[in-house]
């Protein structure tokens, strides 16, 4: 019995030792090297690009966790009564169709849609237009290349992965506990913090995880929307890996970023463990 | 007498038209032997006449497959992890230069490029290619600074101009370019391998350009047409073509007085190209006066080919525009970029990198 389930997940195994382990020792090794002729990994071995991480590159690295954290919370304030309006309708068909709604841009490629938001928010794309238009600003704003830019595209186009998750959790939420914790003489805000916030946790850390991971390492929306100011450490290591780049370099910049990922990764398991032990 | 001069005038006015008449180009033909067999070309995009390759298809009875890239650097890195099956690439002059050294291109068999003979003979030998063994020149022209007429009534002469700009301005996204301008302010050489002159160079435009908003891979004059800045670095045929575009007066091109980068963009053919011979064909066609000069109507960019600009085919607005083809006074200020070596490469990059993140903030 034993020997069949090794068999069974030797598949996996192979797979991800050829597509994760084998990838990540070469990057981990090449972080260590030196630069060659075009950006190429070559011996000797060196601390030199981690010591430039953690130098020169550290204030993108800060604005990236900065930038990843912000489109979090606003991922979180907006995605959470978003998912309790949805998981509270009373028709079924309501529910299916705002779900529907809210799937509904993954239709349209991503890189698509970021462009749609250049020319929304250029010096004289549609919102400058309108603002314009209404007398409400004398001059056209500054929106385009900014990190403002950078976190509007970002909470665009990570809601619906804080707002799925949050949604699972609150449809399976049993509102009859509101109920008791009223009679109990809870009053609003106490029966949220005390009953729905933590029994709805699983959904919004599972929902900050999946915002916050992929928004450390966001390397399309920053650079078509961030500019000089919204440079982000994706698109530092994204111009690495092209020809005349820095491999290595690119290679320790991956690493440090995986270690921060890691870091909030652990942070997610111990506060769902806490969670569940609570 | 009245009637004399009257003729004489006449026959003046006639003469030119005569003259071209006579001239009357003959078409080019494809040698034969070739019917039914692929060429893939590599190219910068946006950077070929719309009917110069089913022209050639038509000519040779032959399929062409065309893919684009956006910088040398991309390309490079494609030919470098292994030929994928192209057979023309379009390297600049630095480019070619490096490519030579790590054996990544064909040499060009000059029998089968008769029309070598149309090119212009200053821009044959360049020092990145001396005997022409890998190149031959396909366009040529200059980075400088495209801006919207409106905003600048007067027009740019200086650098200092886009520097002190008091609103939202695009560099181009070409290192050596970039800091070559910044060492002519600094009185060093554009391809100086001083690593203190590099650094110089990097705090020199980082101080310079607190206006950058964004520094464009090649889309500067997509951002201009938009509004989204005021001045692009770019390259002279982008701003041309979307002033072309639009019809307009609302943007210009011009070479600041300092200086500035002058490039050649070459045929080449990369290493393991599955069909050189007809790479060979294609480029004695691409030299061709008429093709010549119908591919710079199209791009406008200034084409190295003389038989094209003595036949009279360019277009007049182009061959007399300055932003194209320069006057001699501003050529002697433009410096060409060559490969500095591995060393000064990489001090390239760090400060390239390190300017990126202090731009604009």
């Amino acid at each position: 019995m034993r020997r069949n389930g090794v068999f069974l997940a030797l598949p996996t195994i192979l797979w991800l030792v050829i597509f994760f382990v084998l990838p990540l020792a070469v990057v981990l090794v090449f972080s260590f090297m030196s630069r060659g002729r075009g950006g190429v990994a070559i011996m000797p071995f060196t601390l030199e690009h981690y010591q430039r991480a953690f130098g020169v590159f550290f204030i993108i690295l800060q604005r990236s966790i900065g930038l990843a954290a912000l489109t979090t919370i606003v991922c979180l304030i907006v995605g959470y009564p978003l998912a309790f309006f949805i998981s509270t309708r009373r028709r079924r068909i309501v529910r299916q169709i705002t779900l529907f709604l809210v799937i509904l841009p993954f239709w349209t490629n991503f890189l698509i849609r970021t462009y749609a938001w250049r020319i929304l928010l250029g010096e004289e794309g549609t919102i400058n237009g309108v603002l314009l238009s209404l007398g409400l600003i004398s001059e056209a704003l500054p929106l385009l290349n900014t990190q403002l830019a950078v976190l509007i595209g970002l909470v665009y186009g990570f809601l619906p992965f804080m707002a799925l998750p949050i949604y699972a959790s609150v449809e399976r939420f049993n509102f009859r506990y509101v109920d008791a914790a009223h009679d109990l003489g809870a009053n609003d805000v106490r029966t949220f913090l005390r009953v729905v916030l933590p029994l709805t946790l699983p959904g919004v850390l599972a929902g900050c995880a999946l915002v916050f991971i992929p928004s450390v390492g966001a390397f399309v929306t920053p650079d078509l929307l961030g500019g000089t100011k919204g440079l982000m450490i994706g698109n530092l290591i994204n111009k690495q890996f092209g020809g005349s780049g820095n491999m290595p370099l690119g290679s320790a910049l991956s690493i440090v970023m995986m270690a921060v990922v890691m870091i909030s990764l652990l942070v997610y398991v111990f506060a769902n463990r806490r969670e569940a032990a609570a | 007498m009245k009637k004399l001069m009257l003729l004489i005038t006449i026959l003046c006015l006639l003469a030119p038209g005569a003259i071209a008449q006579d001239m009357e180009h003959e078409p080019w033909t494809c040698p034969d032997g070739y019917e039914g067999q692929t060429l893939s070309i590599f190219n910068w995009s946006t950077y070929i006449a719309e009917d110069t390759v089913p022209n050639f298809e038509e000519a040779c009875g032959v399929t062409v497959n065309y893919d684009i890239y956006e910088s040398n650097e991309a390309m490079l890195a494609r030919i470098r992890q292994g030929n994928p099956g192209y057979d023309i690439i379009v390297p600049s002059g630095g480019a070619v230069q490096r490519m030579a050294e790590e054996m990544l291109l064909i040499p060009l068999d000059l029998e089968m490029i008769p029309n070598i003979a149309n090119v212009i003979p200053d821009l044959l030998g360049p020092a990145y290619d001396p005997e022409n063994k890998y190149s031959l020149p396909y366009q040529w022209g200059t980075v400088g600074v495209g801006y919207s007429t409106e905003v600048f009534p007067d027009g740019i002469h200086s650098w200092d101009q886009v520097w002190e700009h008091d609103g939202p301005v695009a560099w181009l996204d070409d290192r050596q370019t970039m800091l070559g301008i910044a060492h002519l302010f600094l009185g060093n050489d554009p391809n100086t391998t001083d690593p203190d002159e590099i650094n110089a160079a990097r705090d020199y435009l980082i101080e310079k350009g607190g206006n950058v908003v964004t520094v464009a891979a090649d889309d500067g004059q997509v951002l201009l047409e938009r509004g989204d800045v005021d001045i692009a670095v770019e390259y002279n045929g982008d701003i041309l073509q979307i002033s072309w575009d639009c019809e307009c007066d609302d943007y210009a091109y011009a070479i600041p007085e300092e200086g500035s980068n002058v490039w050649i963009d070459n045929l080449s053919i990369p290493v393991d190209a599955p069909n050189p011979e007809l790479a060979m064909v294609f480029i004695d066609y691409i030299l061709d006066a008429k093709v010549g000069a119908d591919l710079t109507n199209y791009i406008w960019y200034a084409s190295p080919n003389q038989a094209s600009i003595d036949s009279g085919y360019i277009d007049e607005e182009i061959l007399n525009d300055p932003a194209i083809f320069p006057p001699p006074e501003q050529v002697a200020n433009l410096f060409a970029i060559i490969d500095v070596g591995a060393e000064a490469e990489a001090l390239i990059n760090n400060a390239w990198d390190e300017l990126l993140i202090f731009l604009g903030q």
